[in-house]
């Protein structure tokens, strides 16, 4: 939780966002963040992110379903409750292939839902400083961090030199908290 | 300069001179809006139609499963053939949605939304059958694993109907995961716009507080592939695993290996149909021609002749080999299929599933908005008979002749049956009201490279030969 001031910048075009981005990080100005209405590809690339490993999540929470699934029927049928199918053998692992299965699909599925909104800290009832209500529909939006050290008017000039549309200076909050969309907040109101 | 596009050969997917705000517009305004007359009516006939169902339900739970016109002989009727025809519809969500995702089909973005909400709520229709089929549904947690007082006494891990519990209930959770882990970034656009506080509000929660930076979408991509690629195999072993719960057991008829793959089959089949029906009121109501176009409903009558024809393949193969196994019983099942008391339902089968999608072959038809319209209620008729013939025509007449009987529904069954059409119909009212029905962000995303004025701007591109076009891009750059 932390109040900050950024510069923004809006641009109407990813073909203008993507030099813009660059100069952005040629400059020094601390980048807080670029905010897209939709997946931009190569812009992860542009900004330095490293590729996610929420697939990589993904695969232990399968294996784990996969595991528990295989350890669960097996115990049941072979230690705990032990039933004669018509002679057939206890551990008949063909039959378990299915709830298996779906087991492994199921905690991959659930537990990737998760862990994506953990790592985006996004849940019914966050909230976050939404920088231009325009950047969930046509605008791309880049925040730079800046102090009171900065000069406001000299970042303003380089962002509109690199193609931005609008620019403001904003004070907001820089994390996530917990408030109602519907709601100011007390640093929105000052 | 944008320079990928895709080939002129390829229709626009997006028609009209849209801009990314000219989209958001199109799709979020109808959830702004009060809805019209139609919507009203509709919506009221839906509700109506299921508190039918819960009448009938509860007929059934106070009184028992006797009220059913099931027997001794015909166990399983209209309940389980319409759970199967449900789940079915609801394949082809998941197929438009992972399937098409994986295979880079870029026209599953007009209609991935729709199909999706209709698997989910296709699902939840179809559970009501087997739940209610129990009886004595109170005990019906039964079927779960876990640990009890009465033993522990487990669930059969090896019955094919404990694999089915455990597959729709996947498949009905990450269908919902998938569903609505693309709605977030939607519901933040509607969210952003909104005018009024309760929207704003409500939205609000709805959109998990979502910004859309570049490591969220980042995020959101690798989420968005991997549930597609869980998803593709997961829809495939859920209808498969809906047949075994037939191809396991000993009933001439049932016992054939022939029915994952035909199933499945089947099951796009009606999915796309049903898709169809619903898309194609949709696109009317809502306006959003530019967006499910003429060329979205030719791709998906393509995938109805190409899966009703596998379906007529099966049918076929399944008659063949009646006759080739020398056995009987089986031959007995097939010809009374054919020729008994049950003739109706196999012969409106084979008409509505077999026959008729063979006119889609022509490129006029399957372009023609009423005529699809038309097709897609048929081929919905004819999937639910072909359920009809698969269940009650292969158990009218089992082994012992004394115990043949005909089967036929009473009120409490057909009004279970309408209530869930009420609870389809309710659900999809209501999305189309609240929801945006379209994939904002992923139209968005393909605009550039299949959009009609993009695509219309690279023409003069296009026509250039490579080295003049070198030549002025060199320029351009100095």
């Amino acid at each position: 939780m932390a109040i900050k001031k950024f510069a923004v910048a809006c641009y109407d075009d990813e073909e203008v966002l993507f030099p813009a981005v660059k100069k952005v990080r040629n400059s020094g100005y601390k980048l807080h963040d670029v905010y897209t209405p939709f997946p931009v590809h190569g812009l992860d690339q542009a900004l330095g992110l490293k590729e996610t490993d929420l697939h990589v999540a993904g695969f232990i929470y399968g294996i784990t379903g996969t595991s528990t699934a295989v350890g669960f029927m097996s115990w049941i049928f072979c230690s705990d409750w032990p039933i004669n199918f018509g002679g057939k053998p206890h551990w008949s692992l063909p039959a378990f292939i299915p709830i298996t299965f779906e087991l492994t699909v199921l905690f991959a599925a659930v537990g990737m839902v998760l862990t994506f909104c953990y790592l985006n800290q996004i849940m019914p009832g966050v909230k976050k400083h939404v920088f231009h209500p325009r950047q969930t529909d046509d605008l791309f939006v880049v925040a730079l961090e800046i102090n009171e050290h900065t000069n406001e008017q000299e970042v303003i000039n380089f962002l509109k030199s690199t193609g931005a549309v609008e620019t403001s200076v904003q004070v907001a909050e820089s994390d996530w908290w917990f408030g109602r969309w519907d709601k100011k907040e007390p640093y929105e109101l000052a | 300069m944008h320079l990928k596009y895709e080939s002129f050969v390829r229709e626009p997917l997006v028609d009209g001179d849209k801009t990314y705000h000219q989209v958001t517009e199109d799709i979020i305004s109808p959830i702004e809006k009060k809805p019209g007359r139609m919507w009203y009516v509709g919506f009221f006939f839906s509700a109506t139609l299921l508190l039918l169902g819960v009448f009938s339900v509860f007929w059934e739970v106070y009184y028992g499963i006797g009220v059913w016109g099931i027997n001794r002989t015909v166990g399983w009727g209209w309940d389980i053939t319409n759970f199967v025809w449900w789940v079915g519809i609801g394949h082809a969500g998941t197929l438009i949605s992972a399937i098409l995702l994986l295979f880079r089909q870029g026209w599953r973005t007009g209609v991935n939304r729709a199909a999706e909400a209709m698997t989910i709520f296709a699902v939840m229709c179809a559970g009501q059958f087997p739940i209610f089929h129990m009886g004595r549904v109170w005990d019906g947690f039964f079927v779960l694993p876990y640990p009890n007082g009465r033993g522990p006494l487990w669930p059969n891990f090896n019955s094919a109907l404990l694999w089915d519990v455990f597959a729709i209930s996947t498949y009905f959770t990450v269908s919902l995961l998938f569903w609505y882990s693309g709605l977030i970034p939607d519901f933040a656009t509607v969210r952003d716009r909104a005018k009024t506080k309760l929207r704003k509000r409500l939205y609000g929660l709805a959109s998990f507080g979502w910004t859309g930076t570049a490591k969220n979408w980042q995020r959101h991509e690798a989420l968005s592939l991997v549930l597609a690629g869980l998803s593709t195999p997961l829809v495939l072993s859920v209808h498969t695993i809906v047949s075994f719960d037939f191809a396991t057991s000993v009933i001439p008829g049932w016992h054939t290996t022939i029915f994952p793959p035909y199933f499945v089959a089947g099951a796009i089949f009606s999915g796309f149909a049903m898709v169809q029906t619903l898309l194609i009121v949709c696109r009317k109501i809502l306006g959003l021609e530019d967006y499910i176009t003429i060329g979205h409903l030719e791709a998906m009558n393509k995938v109805i002749v190409l899966t009703g024809s596998i379906v007529g393949v099966a049918y076929l193969t399944e008659l063949f080999m009646s006759w080739y196994s020398g056995v009987l019983y089986e031959q007995d099942a097939f010809k009374w299929r054919i020729l008994g008391p049950y003739w109706w339902s196999y012969w409106a089968m084979m008409t509505c599933n077999v026959v008729s999608p063979q006119l889609f072959w022509f490129k006029k038809l399957r372009r023609n908005v009423p005529f699809t319209f038309i097709m897609s209620i048929v081929v919905n008729i004819g999937m639910w008979f072909e359920r009809f013939v698969i269940i009650v025509t292969s158990l009218y007449r089992d082994y012992l002749p004394g115990s043949w009987t005909y089967y036929s529904p009473t009120w409490p069954e057909i009004g279970f049956y309408l209530g869930t059409f009420g609870l389809f119909f309710t659900c999809f009212f209501l999305f189309a009201k609240y929801f945006p029905v379209i994939a904002v962000a992923e139209i968005k995303f393909v605009l550039k490279t299949s959009g009609d004025n993009y695509k219309k701007k690279m023409e003069t591109i296009d026509a250039k030969s490579t080295e003049e076009f070198k030549h002025e891009l060199d320029h351009a750059h100095h």
